[in-house]
């Protein structure tokens, strides 16, 4: 990590080193350490220490970018000749727009000392570790998993005066617990390693693999389904796809023409918010704008969009500071996604459901058709069958083909929303989700 | 370097590591995108910094850092040692590895020209042709075009001896053509998806390949998929271009069969593997017309290296010999573990800060017989398809679907109609169990894949996979779209 006073030394050097018209860098700097465990024993233990400056220089309406890992003066001496050099090469781009002067940005507090790698090293993650390990032992079963702890900073400047600085601690534990013929899975991540209890997580997983042993085979079809929040995560995370400005004007989003219209039911509310308690993140994008807080979808609604300054400026509209930095072909992309949740627990949802299936998490869902939304993807470390109430016995893992519209029009029931994967995401019932295929465990 | 190298050595020995291995490398990046009539971007990134792996108490341990100076490599090589020694409070036995040769020699990609040395205004000059070839198909919204060019100069030294200095260069160029309709937006790209081909190759790779040349059908194909009908749900014989089938090798039967996912090491995040050690030599895991091989040496591979990084030596060996499971991909360690004598040099790390893990080198299918041409002639009743656009497959490499940019229908030796959206789905062993034809060495051509994530910290790897069209019977396809 590079504390304030030397991302502004650095920053401030590129400033006085670079000759070109305008100049735009940003510094990130990040330590981070991880244990990694399996067969019930760590098989991994890392630590690394990295940074990373980009320079931005335009020469009229010429821009080139350049990056290093090397922060001593000749390596941000040659990354700022490199920026330069490759702007002079590059064609003119007529959109391409000055600057912009000095903002204010929403102040946040993500950083926790007593996470950093400093702070939590190697023999405490083993601690933890061992721990779990020797009850997946009492219980004839084998863990896996990693325990990771990192701080991070990143800072963005011009030339007309931009600065601003974030930095932040994160910490998660994920554990897995197999037997034979079954696997169980948790995971907890937070910005305060103090805020994680991997006894806890340890146990959900061992109770897990216990009860999922001797799965049954169940017919692939349309289900109800009680989704923990990791396999919610799992399906909506898509949705950002559709809420680029610049897709959506390109005609290619689902949400072309449907801005404004009804895309989900009455109680999705989804937000891109950096503010919320749950993420604390960087309140300014690549381009150095504040970032703002977006309802992408409002009581089932598509709302807003995320906008770069260059398809803003197209549109006559403000950015919403989520550009990706630089001169990105790509748009925007809404980050820091809060599904607001509803007040029913995971327990309420199974005893609620007559016949349904609950899911930990999915695996390896990918994108079938941007314009459907439909996402693929399989099941995972955890799959039960329901009855009148309560759950029945495990099952073998199936694989699903979901439209995310579709699917947020039929969610009956949701819980507290948790941060899994970098969203804020509830636990979800939900009506007649597509399971097509299965596997065979 | 070599003093610098001999440092993190002393210094992890000196602090009680029985094994000590340092990494220090530089690398170079150049990417360049084209959108339509401009460029989207133009970028250089420089990365330079050493990893130092060491096995203390019979435990591994691993530190990384960006500042190369001596008190950094002191720290950082006594860091790791400590990190091993943590480590060690949770084993089952202390890390075994296979013995092997040490080297001391440099080797280099085979490169005619180097990428780095060709002018902007000619990369970016072709890139722009192409796109302006491309929209001038109406219909076509979005074109754009990739070229990215990457050198990894890397030092390798252990403590049995090693000193290895190799020189890595890959290129990739590739691009798109997005055509928008009435609530359909379909995409063709050349010479494959996902930023196109890449190889072990300096920038002969552009200059071999006809990319001016098919613009005009991929744009063309792209407008034409608006109105195509819709690929059909139901049992089919399906036919896989060579770049589908390359992907199909990769998660069917590249990642099953890395032996630290079959031995469990990867059981939290990228899951295990079906074809584990009990099924080696017995699975039947395709037809007898179907061998695999693995290969490091394999010139213009994405992973083609002198040397992994553990210093073993490039080598070629099958993984499936006429259907049946024989190999694996394998390191020292788990080489050790089950019980050969030596590792098959597929340790590899995603630069200096992340330690190397088992990751897929070179895998190909070798060719049969006959042409594309001959397949399709023989195809009584099936589906063509080509060029990938959607993948997963379940953590064990069981159920695996996909979905292609393009298809065709097949009808009694012909192809007769367009199809849109193309999926399929099936089951690992029962998929490569109905291989029934295998074009020829003509039609052998070897794609890559540029992104291929493994690991906690994540880690991204590069690797080729050569292939011929294929045939498998009586697949479920249109899956997805069958409601």
């Amino acid at each position: 990590m590079i504390n304030k006073t030397e991302a502004q030394r650095i920053l401030e050097r590129v400033m006085a080193l670079s000759a070109a018209d305008e100049t735009e860098a940003t510094l990130a700097g990040r330590d981070s350490a991880l244990t990694r465990f399996a067969e019930n024993v760590i098989h991994q233990n890392v630590e690394e220490h990295d940074a990373g400056l980009t320079v931005r220089a335009i020469l009229g309406q010429r821009i080139g970018a350049a990056s290093t890992n090397r922060l001593d003066e000749e390596g941000i001496q040659r990354v700022v000749r490199d920026a330069a050099e490759i702007a002079r090469f590059a064609p003119e781009d007529a959109e391409l727009l000055p600057r912009s002067g000095p903002q204010s940005y929403q102040e946040g507090e993500a950083y926790d000392p007593e996470t950093a790698p400093e702070a939590v090293g190697p023999a405490s993650r083993a601690d933890a570790v061992a721990e779990i390990i020797e009850e997946a032992k009492g219980s004839e079963l084998k863990a896996a998993g990693a325990f990771s702890n990192e701080e991070e900073s990143t800072a963005t400047a011009n030339s007309k005066g931009v600065f601003a600085y974030h930095r932040g601690t994160g910490a998660d534990f994920s554990v897995t617990a197999m037997a034979q013929d079954s696997s169980g899975w948790a995971d907890h991540e937070a910005r305060s390693v103090a805020q994680i209890d991997p006894q806890r997580l340890g146990r959900i997983a061992i109770e897990k693999a216990l009860a999922s042993q001797n799965p049954r085979a169940v017919e692939p079809g349309a289900y109800t389904v009680v989704l923990e929040p990791a396999a919610v995560e799992g399906i909506v995370s898509w949705l950002p796809l559709g809420f680029n400005a610049l897709e959506v004007d390109e005609g290619r989003s689902f949400l072309t023409g449907k801005i404004g219209t009804k895309i989900a039911g009455d109680n999705i509310t989804l937000y891109s918010d950096p503010y919320h308690p749950l993420h604390q993140g960087a309140p300014f994008d690549g381009e150095g704008m504040p970032k703002k807080r977006l309802t992408l979808i409002e009581r089932g609604v598509a709302k807003d969009l995320a906008y770069d300054r260059v398809t803003a400026k197209r549109k006559n509209v403000a950015p919403t500071g989520h550009s990706l930095g630089g001169r990105s072909a790509n748009g925007a992309w809404p980050s820091h996604l809060v599904l607001e949740g509803g007040d029913a627990s995971l327990e309420e949802m199974i005893r609620s459901t007559e016949r349904g299936i609950l899911v930990t998490r999915f695996w390896y869902e990918n994108i079938l058709d941007r314009m459907k939304l439909i996402v693929t993807g399989m099941t995972r470390d955890g799959l039960f069958w329901i009855e009148d109430g309560e759950v029945r016995y495990a099952i073998r893992n199936f694989r699903f083909n979901q439209s995310v519209p579709e699917f947020l029009n039929h969610v009956e029931m949701m819980s507290e929303p948790v941060l899994v994967a970098g969203m804020a995401a509830p636990a979800m019932k939900v009506e007649g989700f597509h399971f097509t295929s299965g596997t065979a465990f | 370097m070599k003093q610098l190298c001999s440092l993190a050595l002393d210094t992890a020995q000196s602090r009680g590591a029985s094994y000590a291995d340092v990494r220090i490398i530089e690398t170079r990046r150049e990417g360049l995108e084209t959108k339509n009539e401009g460029v989207a971007s133009m970028r250089r990134t420089e990365d330079l910094g050493f990893g130092v792996r060491v096995i203390a108490n019979g435990s591994w341990g691993f530190a990384a850092s960006r500042d190369i100076t001596r008190e950094a490599i002191e720290q950082t090589a006594a860091q790791a040692v400590a990190i091993a020694q943590a480590s060690a409070r949770v084993k089952h036995k202390a890390i075994r590895l296979t013995p092997g040769p040490s080297y001391e020699d440099v080797w280099k990609t085979p490169v005619k020209r180097d990428p780095f040395e060709v002018p902007a205004e000619e990369k970016i000059g072709l890139l722009l042709r192409i796109n302006e070839e491309l929209m001038r198909v109406k219909g076509v919204k979005v074109a754009q075009g990739y070229m990215n060019f990457v050198r990894e100069h890397q030092y390798f030294a252990s403590t049995e001896g090693s000193f290895i200095e190799q020189d890595l260069t890959r290129s990739g160029v590739g691009y798109s053509a997005t055509a928008v309709g009435n609530d359909d937006v379909q995409r063709r790209s050349y010479p494959a998806s996902f930023r196109g081909l890449w190889m072990g190759k300096g920038y002969e790779l552009i200059e071999e390949l006809p990319l001016l040349e098919h613009a005009g059908q991929t744009a063309e194909e792209a407008v034409a998929l608006l109105t195509a009908d819709q690929c059909p749900s139901g049992k089919r014989d399906l036919i896989l271009s060579g770049d589908q089938l390359a992907l199909q090798i990769h998660e069917s039967v590249g990642h099953p069969t890395e032996l630290d996912r079959v031995l469990g090491t990867e059981a939290n995040y990228a899951g295990t593997s079906f074809a584990t050690t009990d099924k080696l030599g017995n699975l039947r895991y395709g037809s007898p017309m179907v061998t695999i091989v693995a290969d490091s040496t394999l010139v213009g591979g994405l992973a083609t290296v002198g040397y992994d990084d553990e210093g073993v030596k490039a080598q070629k060996w099958p993984l499936i010999e006429r259907g049946m499971l024989v190999g694996y991909l394998t390191s020292r360690e788990t080489a050790d573990a089950i019980g050969e004598p030596r590792s098959r040099g597929a340790m590899r790390a995603d630069g200096w800060a992340r330690i190397p893990l088992i990751r897929m080198t070179n895998i190909s299918l070798m060719p049969n017989e006959g042409t594309l041409d001959d397949l399709i002639a023989d195809t009584d009743d099936g589906i063509l398809v080509s060029t990938n656009r959607s993948w997963s497959i379940d953590q064990q490499r069981v159920n695996f679907q996909f979905g292609c940019e393009i298809g065709w229908e097949i009808k009694k030796g012909k192809k007769v109609r367009l199809l849109k959206n193309p999926t399929y789905q099936g089951i690992t062993t029962e998929f490569w169990g109905s291989c029934d034809f295998i074009c020829g060495a003509n039609e052998f051509v070897l794609w890559g894949v540029a992104n291929c994530g493994k690991g906690q910290p994540g880690q991204t790897a590069e690797m080729s996979h050569g292939a011929a069209p294929a045939r498998f019977i009586d697949v479920n396809v249109g899956v997805g779209y069958d409601k």
